[in-house]
């Protein structure tokens, strides 16, 4: 029997565009014309104002870690224990959930507040996920 | 609404709690109810609303052969039935129904008769926290506790002493499924499940079930157990994503219902004799503690460490040993509830002395949730 594998994400018509944005190497997110709120996960509308004027916009990637926790068990299909799963403040005002690459799964090299920058991990044709690294200099 | 017009008049746990694998969910629902109609000394005929979770009112119903003219089926996750009780008080006082059935029931241990839980792969959910390997509560409900404890100088000793005061609770509970006494060494050597946390500041997965049954406060003097008065309720919601709380610094969801209900009763902090806070994990209590008011948020941890809650403590915490070391079957809300309803009706394993008010606090989801209720024995 194949292994059970990674949870992979299926787009709807609202989230096309991020995915889309992954697949290019561009972390989108959306902006309300009306009232500049920065917002995710994606909505063709804004949560704050309610305007349906909202732009897609390529974040700049930077940010820095909000909080995680380094899971041992259960591990969740087609990940290898212990492995963080994080929150990241991204420098727009959105936080998203992500994973830690390039870094020793570790309470001492996770470091809260640490900076950080997207990359982009492929999965399938169909799927790149963002995750962060800590950021150069 | 008016404090004190509703009552709980029948309150019981099923017969077994722990690992119960001669039992279907559904029939612990029943079993949970048939011991609160008794409690009551009611007939199912007498039912005439009914409110559960997870499982449908209708399938419930059918199966115990109720026919309501008022039901509620939210299913917010384990604090469901504080909300359930809020909105039955409110249906008895509009003259909706008289006689509430509230059920729990779940086979967190066996899965019998209970569907499991997934997160499809098209949902926000499914696109924006599960390919980052969460899987299942622990390794999700404790992702703000790192923030909180940078913001507040939270110590992981003072958040393994959570572990430790429950189990003190827990020991005096016949009824609890761990009732042996660890230490703050115990827990910080227990087995690694997702740092922070370790096994023993993680909830029980349990079987069992409860239920509730209220009427108005006038009826009410006239059933066999002590009236158990609703004094005051609060709810509210905020996010099924724990990445995407407004902050991890406190519950949003546990600010607006826990002051909701205070108002409502029209009590202080200094009021509250008696304290339940919904414990799947150990920073539950703290988040608890500060987002209700009873102190900033800075001190929670050490009044936990310093022994405050614990037995002969100013303020006993989870006297049932709660989620932690009494049972947790996946929803513990009810638990909660139903020890709130034994220390006002001066019955608990580890009775509270003269305590006249109970504070029930419960959360749904990660943080996704919230209902709090406050009781009294006296109108």
């Amino acid at each position: 029997m194949a292994e059970p594998q990674r949870a992979r994400p299926k787009p709807t018509p609202e989230t096309q565009h991020f995915w889309d944005g992954t697949k290019a190497g561009e972390l989108r997110l959306q902006r309300c014309d009306a009232c500049a709120h920065v917002y995710f996960p994606p909505r063709p509308f804004c949560p704050s104002c309610a305007s349906r004027k909202v732009s897609i916009f390529k974040a700049s990637g930077k940010g820095f870690l909000y909080s995680y926790v380094i899971n041992h068990r259960p591990a969740a299909p087609g990940f290898t224990p212990p492995y963080a799963i994080a929150v990241v403040q991204l420098a727009e005002g959105p936080r998203m959930m992500s994973n830690i690459i390039d870094c020793p799964q570790t309470p001492e090299a996770l470091e809260l507040d640490m900076k950080l920058e997207v990359a982009f991990e492929v999965l399938d044709d169909k799927i790149t996920l963002p995750v962060f690294r800590p950021a150069k200099g | 609404m008016r404090r004190n017009q509703v009552a709980v008049v029948g309150a019981a746990e099923t017969t077994e709690l722990g690992v119960v694998p001669n039992m279907s969910q559904l029939q612990l629902h029943a079993d949970a109810a048939l011991n609160a109609i008794a409690d009551a000394g009611l007939k199912l005929s007498d039912i005439d609303g009914f409110a559960t979770a997870v499982e449908t009112p209708q399938q419930v119903c059918h199966y115990l052969g109720i026919k309501p003219t008022w039901v509620d089926g939210t299913s917010v996750g384990g604090c469901s039935f504080m909300l359930h009780v809020r909105h039955a008080a409110a249906a008895i006082e509009a003259g909706l129904c008289k006689t509430v059935l509230i059920t729990h029931a779940e086979s967190g241990k066996s899965m019998i008769g209970k569907a499991p839980r997934s997160i499809p792969a098209d949902s926000l959910q499914g696109q924006f926290e599960a390919p980052f390997g969460v899987y299942g509560p622990p390794s999700m409900f404790p992702i703000p506790v790192l923030r909180f404890m940078k913001t507040y100088g939270i110590t992981h000793e003072q958040l393994a002493s959570v572990a430790v005061v429950q189990r003190e609770w827990a020991a005096k509970n016949p009824r609890a499924m761990m009732k042996d006494p660890i230490t703050v060494a115990d827990v910080l050597s227990s087995r690694m499940i997702a740092y922070p946390f370790r096994l023993l500041q993680c909830c029980l997965v349990t079987d069992g079930g409860g239920a509730l049954i209220l009427t108005s406060a006038d009826r009410a003097k006239d059933f066999p157990r002590k009236p158990v008065y609703i004094m005051g309720t609060g709810e509210s919601v905020e996010t099924p994503m724990v990445s995407q709380m407004e902050t991890f610094n406190s519950s949003r969801a546990f600010k607006t219902a826990g002051p909701l209900a205070f108002r409502e009763a029209g009590i202080a902090h200094g009021d509250v004799n008696h304290l339940m806070i919904y414990d799947a994990f150990a920073h539950l209590p703290l988040f608890g503690l500060g987002d209700l008011g009873f102190m900033p948020h800075e001190e929670t941890g050490r009044f936990i460490a310093d022994g405050n809650t614990r037995p002969g403590g100013k303020l006993p915490l989870n006297t049932n040993g709660g989620g932690l070391s009494y049972m947790h079957s996946g929803m513990y809300g009810m638990y909660a509830l139903q020890e709130s309803v034994r220390q006002m009706r001066g019955i608990a394993p580890a009775q509270v002395p003269n305590a006249k008010i109970s504070v029930c606090h419960g959360v749904g989801g990660m943080f996704a949730a919230s209902g709090t209720i406050v009781f009294t024995n006296e109108r």
